[in-house]
C-alpha cells in the first residue's frame, strides 16, 4: 500500500459516509452496496463479557440459513454505554433496542424483524416499546440527555475499519492542520476552545501544547495516557475500543504542533480488547501512511508506539508513567522541570488523557467556538461519566459540563435499585471524595467538584445507597492508596498507612474521640507534603467523609455501632424470639456452632426459639440468610 | 503450600565479570524452565534489546513465555541486557503483574474496585478464599487455583466480577461461587 493522497483520502470518506449515516440521524448520499439493514452488535468489554461474541456467531448462521448475507450487516462496534443491558444490540435504519439478547433470541428475531419487518417487541428495551409503537434508541431517558462528542463513534462504526472512522470525517482534522494551519493557530484554536485535561486535574490542553512549542530540541515527544486506574471509571477503554483512530489522529495533530515526529500510547494490560484494536488501527494508519513519512503527502513525519502497563496506579500519574515507558520502576519526579521541558527520555513531551485526545479532531473541524458554546463559564465541552454502583442503568453516559448531579442519577442513570435511599455520590476515585445529597443540584464542573471537597478525576461516578457504610468506604480507597504508593516519598508511604491504621480502629469499635481530630491534621500534612498527585489527593475521601458524614463515625466511635451493617465487627446478629418458630435451620448451619436452643416457646408456635452467642458467632450472615420467617437481623 | 510461599534468599549474579551478590525474595518451586523457552526469549531480547526503554516490554515477554519471572529468569535478562539484577528485580517487584511465583492453572481474580466493592464483592472473595483454603497471591496445593483481587476490568455493569482465566463472571452472590468453581475442577 502507498501513502493515500488528499482526494483518496476524500474519495474514502464520500463512499462510506452514506453508510455510517445509515446508522444514525438521516440517509445522506447512496450507499454502494445491497444492505438494507445493519445490525450493530456492542464487541466492548462489558457486552463481550456477557457474550456478544456467541451472539455474533448465531447471528452469521441465521443470516446464512435464511439467505440474508447480502441484505444485513453486522457491524461489531465499541460500547454503546448501557452496559446494565448488555450484550446490546441495535438494527438501523429503526434503531431497534434489543437488551439483553441470547443466543436463543436470535432466530426468532431473524425472522420476525430481519425477514418479516416487525421489530420483536418482547426482546426490546422495555422504554422503547410505547403505546405509540416502538422509538428508537437515541429517544431513551438514559441517551436523550446526553451529548456525545467523545463517545460520537462509540457504538456507530466498526473500530476495526478505518475505513469508517474515515467515512466520519476521520482524519480530516489532520487534513486541516496539515494543509490549512500553523502550529500557532492550533494552539490558538484549543486555548479559545477552553479544553482542560479530561484526566482529573483540567489543566488547559492548549497551554500545556504552547509551553512544550516553545521549547527548541531536536526531539520531542506526544505521550496518551490510557492507563485508566480510578477504579470504577472506563471511558477511556470504551473510546479505545469503540474509536482508536481519533486518538491516533489527535496524537498526529499534537506531533504536527508541537514539533515532534514519535508518539507513546501507555495503555493498560488489563484492556486486552483496547490494545487489540489500538494494535490493528496503528497498523492500518501505517497502511495508509497515515503514519510513519510524509503523511498525506505533505511531507509531515509522525508515528506511534505501544507501551503496556504492568499494573501500578501510580503510572497513571504524569511523570511516574514517562519514567515507566523508559523501562524503570514507575516513580514519579518532582517538577520542575515539568515535562513539557524535560520529560520522556529527557526531552520536552506532552501528555494527555485519551479521552481529552478524543475532542480534539471535532474541535479543529468544528471551531471553538462550537466547543465553548458547550458547558460552564470555566469548563468548556462535555465530561464522559462512568455510572456505577447502585444505579439502575450503569454505563457511561456523555453530558455537557453543568449538568446536575440530580439529572445524571435520577433521569439518565434511572434512579437507585429497590426503592433504596441516596446517600452519596463518589466522585474522583482514590484521589476524590464523597458528595451527599445536599449537593443534588451542584452543577458539575472541574471548580464547582473542587469547592464541594471531590474533584472531577477522571471521570468514576459511583453511586452509594444507605446500605454502605461511609466509614468503610474511606478504608477501602484507603486500603487501596496504601497498595498502590510507590513508596518514594514519606508523607504518603508512611502517612497514608497511618491512616488506615486508625480508620481500622474506628471500624473496629477501638477508635477515640480525638482520632477524628489526629486524622484531620494527619491529611493535611499529606496533601501538603507528597511529592505527586497520588499522595497529595489520597485523604480526600478521608477528609470529604469526615465533613458530610462526621455522624457516622461518631456512631462508630462513641457508640460502637455501624448505621449501615457494614462493619463486621460492631455488628451483632439477633434472634427474635417472637418470630422464630424453631425449625432449627440456622443451628445446622451455622459453621461456628453459635447458636442454641433456648427454653422460650413464642405464643403460636410449637418449638422453642433460638439464641446465639455472640462471643462464638464469626457474623457470617449465613444465619440470616438461610432464616424463611426473617427472625434473625444485625443491628 | 508452605512451599509456594516466597523466601529471602542471596543471589548472585555476573556483570561485566564481576561476581554480585543481592538478597531477594524467591519462590521456593524449583525452576523447570526448557530450553525452547530460554531460546525464545534470547529471540525476543534480540529484537527488543535497541528499543528504547526496552527493560518492560521485554520482562512482559519474559511472563508470556514462563508464565512468571523467577530469578532465573530475571537474571537471564540481567545479563543479556547488562544491566544489574538488582534493577529487574526492582521492576519485578513494582509492578503488580509480574509474578515471581508460579500461578495456578486457573487464575481466579476478583474485582474489588469500587464498583465491584459497593455491590458486594468482598464477600465473594471471602467465600473463594474459604473454599480453597487459600489468601491474595496464593495458590492450592495441587496447583489448581489461584486466588487474587485486581482494581476494576472496566466491566461495572456487570457488577460484582470475576475472573478465571479469560472467562468473566459478573453479577455474582457468594452462593454461586461453588458451583462456578466445579465447572473447573
Amino acid at each position: 500500500m502507498h501513502n493515500i493522497s488528499i482526494q483518496e483520502l476524500e474519495a474514502i470518506r464520500d463512499k462510506m459516509a452514506p453508510h455510517i449515516n445509515f446508522r444514525h440521524e438521516e440517509m445522506i448520499g447512496k450507499m454502494d452496496d445491497n444492505y438494507r439493514i445493519h445490525v450493530c452488535v456492542c464487541g466492548g468489554t462489558g457486552c463481550t463479557s456477557s457474550g456478544s461474541e456467541t451472539l455474533i456467531k448465531v447471528l452469521n448462521e441465521e443470516l446464512e440459513k435464511n439467505g440474508l448475507t447480502d441484505q444485513v450487516q453486522i457491524v461489531k462496534t465499541g460500547c454503546f454505554g448501557l452496559c446494565a443491558l448488555g450484550p446490546i444490540m441495535i438494527v438501523h435504519p429503526e434503531g431497534s433496542f434489543y437488551s439483553r439478547v441470547t443466543p436463543e433470541m436470535i432466530p426468532e428475531i431473524v425472522k420476525e424483524h430481519l425477514v418479516g419487518g416487525k421489530p420483536v417487541t418482547k426482546y426490546l428495551y422495555k422504554e422503547t416499546v410505547t403505546e405509540n409503537g416502538t422509538i428508537g434508541y437515541d429517544q431513551t431517558h438514559f441517551y436523550a440527555k446526553q451529548n456525545r462528542v467523545a463517545l460520537r463513534n462509540c457504538g456507530r462504526i466498526s473500530p476495526e475499519k478505518i475505513d469508517e472512522y474515515i467515512g466520519t470525517n476521520g482524519y480530516f482534522a489532520l487534513k486541516k492542520v496539515l494543509t490549512e494551519m500553523k502550529p500557532e493557530d492550533v494552539i490558538q484554536v484549543l486555548l479559545d476552545s477552553g479544553l482542560r485535561g479530561r484526566g482529573g486535574a483540567g489543566f488547559p490542553t492548549g497551554l500545556k501544547w504552547k509551553f512544550a512549542r516553545a521549547y527548541d530540541n531536536d526531539q520531542k515527544y506526544v505521550c496518551c495516557n490510557a492507563d485508566e486506574g480510578d477504579p470504577g471509571a472506563f471511558m477511556d477503554r470504551s473510546v479505545l475500543e469503540g474509536d482508536p483512530h481519533v486518538v491516533l489522529e489527535a496524537m498526529t495533530i499534537a506531533g504536527y504542533t508541537i514539533g515532534a515526529s514519535q508518539g507513546y500510547i501507555y495503555v493498560r494490560a488489563e484492556y486486552p480488547i483496547a490494545v487489540k484494536r489500538l494494535q490493528i488501527a496503528i497498523e492500518q494508519a501505517h497502511e495508509y501512511g497515515l503514519l510513519g513519512d510524509n503523511i498525506l503527502g505533505t511531507g509531515f513525519k509522525f508515528d506511534i508506539g505501544l507501551r503496556l502497563g504492568a499494573g501500578a496506579f501510580v503510572c497513571g500519574e504524569e511523570t511516574a508513567l514517562m519514567t515507566s515507558i523508559e523501562g524503570n520502576r514507575g516513580e514519579p519526579r518532582p517538577r520542575p522541570p515539568f515535562p513539557a521541558e524535560k520529560g520522556l527520555f529527557q526531552k520536552p513531551s506532552i501528555l494527555n488523557n485519551v479521552e481529552t485526545w478524543a475532542n480534539i479532531p471535532q474541535i479543529i473541524l468544528k471551531g471553538a467556538a462550537w466547543f465553548a458554546s458547550m458547558g460552564t463559564e470555566k469548563s468548556k465541552g462535555t465530561k464522559v461519566f462512568a455510572l456505577g454502583g447502585k444505579i439502575n442503568n450503569t454505563g457511561l453516559v456523555e453530558i455537557p459540563m453543568g449538568t446536575t448531579l440530580r439529572e445524571v442519577i435520577e433521569e439518565i442513570g434511572g434512579g437507585i435499585p429497590n426503592g433504596k435511599k441516596f446517600k452519596a455520590a463518589q466522585t474522583g476515585g482514590p484521589s476524590g471524595g464523597c458528595i451527599p445529597a445536599e449537593h443534588f443540584d451542584v452543577p458539575i464542573d472541574y471548580d464547582n467538584l473542587i469547592a464541594i471537597g471531590s474533584m472531577m478525576g477522571s471521570g468514576g461516578l459511583i453511586v452509594m445507597d444507605e446500605d454502605n457504610c461511609m466509614v468503610d468506604i474511606a478504608k477501602f480507597f484507603l486500603q487501596f492508596t496504601v497498595d498502590e504508593s510507590c513508596g518514594k516519598c514519606t508523607p504518603c508511604r508512611i502517612g497514608t498507612k497511618r491512616l488506615l491504621e486508625m480508620l481500622e480502629r474506628i471500624t473496629k469499635g477501638q477508635g477515640k474521640l480525638e482520632d477524628l481530630d489526629k486524622m484531620e491534621e494527619l491529611c493535611y500534612y499529606i496533601k501538603a507534603n507528597a511529592l505527586c498527585g497520588l499522595g497529595q489527593t489520597a485523604p480526600n475521601p478521608v477528609l470529604s467523609t469526615l465533613r458530610y458524614f462526621r455522624d457516622e463515625y461518631i456512631a462508630h466511635v462513641v457508640d460502637k455501632r455501624c448505621p449501615a451493617g457494614v462493619c463486621k465487627d460492631l455488628l451483632k446478629f439477633v434472634v427474635d424470639k417472637e418470630k422464630c418458630v424453631g425449625c432449627g435451620l440456622c443451628m445446622r448451619n451455622c459453621p461456628a456452632g453459635a447458636i442454641t436452643r433456648t427454653e422460650y416457646v413464642a405464643p403460636g408456635h410449637k418449638l422453642a426459639s433460638v439464641e446465639i452467642d455472640p462471643d462464638k458467632c464469626v457474623k457470617c450472615g449465613v444465619c440470616m440468610g438461610n432464616c424463611k420467617f426473617k427472625a434473625i437481623s444485625k443491628q | 503450600m508452605d512451599e509456594l510461599r516466597p523466601v529471602t534468599t542471596i543471589c548472585y549474579y555476573d556483570l561485566g565479570g564481576k561476581l554480585h551478590q543481592m538478597a531477594c525474595k524467591v519462590t521456593t518451586v524449583p525452576f523447570r524452565g526448557t530450553k525452547e523457552q530460554e531460546e525464545k526469549l534470547l529471540a525476543v531480547i534480540a529484537e527488543l534489546r535497541d528499543t528504547p526503554g526496552a527493560l518492560m516490554p521485554i520482562m512482559q515477554r519474559a511472563q508470556d513465555i514462563y508464565g512468571y519471572l523467577p530469578i532465573e529468569v530475571q537474571t537471564i535478562i540481567a545479563d543479556q541486557m547488562n544491566v544489574p539484577l538488582e534493577k529487574i528485580y526492582g521492576i519485578a517487584t513494582f509492578y503488580a503483574q509480574f509474578a515471581l511465583a508460579p500461578k495456578g492453572e486457573y487464575r481466579i481474580s476478583v474485582c474489588l474496585g469500587t464498583a465491584c466493592y459497593v455491590k458486594g464483592s468482598q464477600p465473594v472473595y471471602d467465600k473463594i478464599s474459604e473454599l480453597l483454603g487459600i489468601k491474595e497471591g496464593e495458590c492450592t496445593p495441587d496447583g489448581k487455583f489461584s486466588l487474587e483481587s485486581c482494581r476494576c476490568v472496566g466491566a461495572c455493569g456487570l457488577a460484582p466480577v470475576m475472573m478465571i482465566n479469560d472467562d468473566v463472571y459478573g453479577r455474582l452472590v457468594p452462593d454461586m461461587i461453588p458451583d462456578i468453581l466445579k465447572k473447573y475442577e
